[in-house]
């Protein structure tokens, strides 16, 4: 079966939905999206905690799209931009589930599925250890993360990372990456 | 010694780098897209500073939140103050955290156990 954006679209807006956005991921959406959610009823009332995570996570999940995506395939069914990507925030119960779906070359999948696993796969200690190695031996890009956006989404989050690679044609992967935070 | 006094935006925090009263400060938010570009003129003050520093300086970091691209940032900061230490200056480092906010407390930990500088983690009250 062929991936369908619009049934992943319904799955991902489960709950509440407090922003949704597909299309050009830049450094303009990103603040646009970051006032939108802050002004957003449900986020205010929380505990300044979980609203802190959430906009911390919010920006995080952002910003790596604007530094890592591909440009979209040319019959995917979107809009034909740089920087495509789509981010889905809401409030799913006791949960808020921020999801972030975007085209890759398949030549991606495997150091992305790895480097997910290796994460899910570390305890709490475990990944405090790590974020502070890199922190202090590695060398930047000027895109920034170092690779610690994931780590640092696992570990502000303190829950694993779901993700899904649907194939949308020989050359091109669709990922699904949810983050929840509770 | 030049003041700088950079006034916060939706992405970047409010900075104050005052040489005459031996005073950096760095408070709000932190989160732009190029943040090596935002801590540069920083960074550059610092080496300054450096050369002809207070007898003491007093480093207040407040911070709401910041990305994974601010944390090298804010630590090359620290990694100047550590120097200026390092040569016999006075150095302290407060690090502001809101009392409930274990991300910013684990944050300040994680510099303090990086930088080899007097570093006091100061909780506020909602």
């Amino acid at each position: 079966m062929s991936f369908d954006l619009d049934s992943w679209y319904s799955e991902k807006k489960e709950g509440e939905v407090i922003l949704e956005y597909n299309g050009s991921i830049t450094p303009a959406l990103i603040t646009e999206a970051l006032d939108t959610i802050e002004s957003n009823l449900n986020l205010k009332n929380e505990k300044n905690r979980v609203r802190k995570k959430v906009y911390n996570v919010f920006v995080e999940c952002l910003q790596n799209l604007y530094h890592h995506v591909d440009h979209p395939p040319a019959n995917a069914p979107v809009e034909q931009k740089d920087n495509y990507g789509i981010i889905i925030l809401s409030k799913d119960g006791t949960f808020y589930r921020i999801s972030t779906g975007n085209f890759i070359k398949k030549e991606k999948l495997n150091h992305i599925k790895d480097r997910i696993d290796q994460v899910n796969s570390l305890t709490d200690e475990e990944i405090r250890v790590l974020y502070r190695d890199i922190l202090s031996n590695e060398d930047f890009s000027d895109k920034g993360g170092g690779g610690l956006g994931i780590l640092d989404i696992v570990r502000k989050t303190g829950n694993k990372l779901e993700y899904y690679f649907y194939q949308f044609d020989n050359e091109y992967i669709f990922y699904s990456l949810d983050v929840y935070i509770s | 010694m030049e003041t700088i006094i950079r006034e916060g935006t939706p992405k970047t925090p409010y900075v104050r780098l005052d040489g005459e009263n031996g005073l950096v400060e760095i408070k709000g938010r932190s989160i732009p897209e190029n943040s090596v570009e935002f801590y540069k003129p920083m960074i550059d003050w610092l080496e300054k500073y450096g050369s002809e520093p207070a007898t003491a300086t007093n480093v207040n970091i407040q911070l709401e939140y910041f990305n994974t691209s601010s944390s090298k940032c804010i630590l090359d900061v620290f990694k100047r103050l550590e120097l200026i230490h390092k040569k016999g200056n006075d150095v302290e480092i407060n690090w502001y955290y809101e009392e409930d906010d274990e991300d910013m407390f684990e944050a300040g930990e994680d510099y303090q156990s990086i930088i080899n500088i007097p570093f006091k983690m100061i909780e506020m009250e909602e």
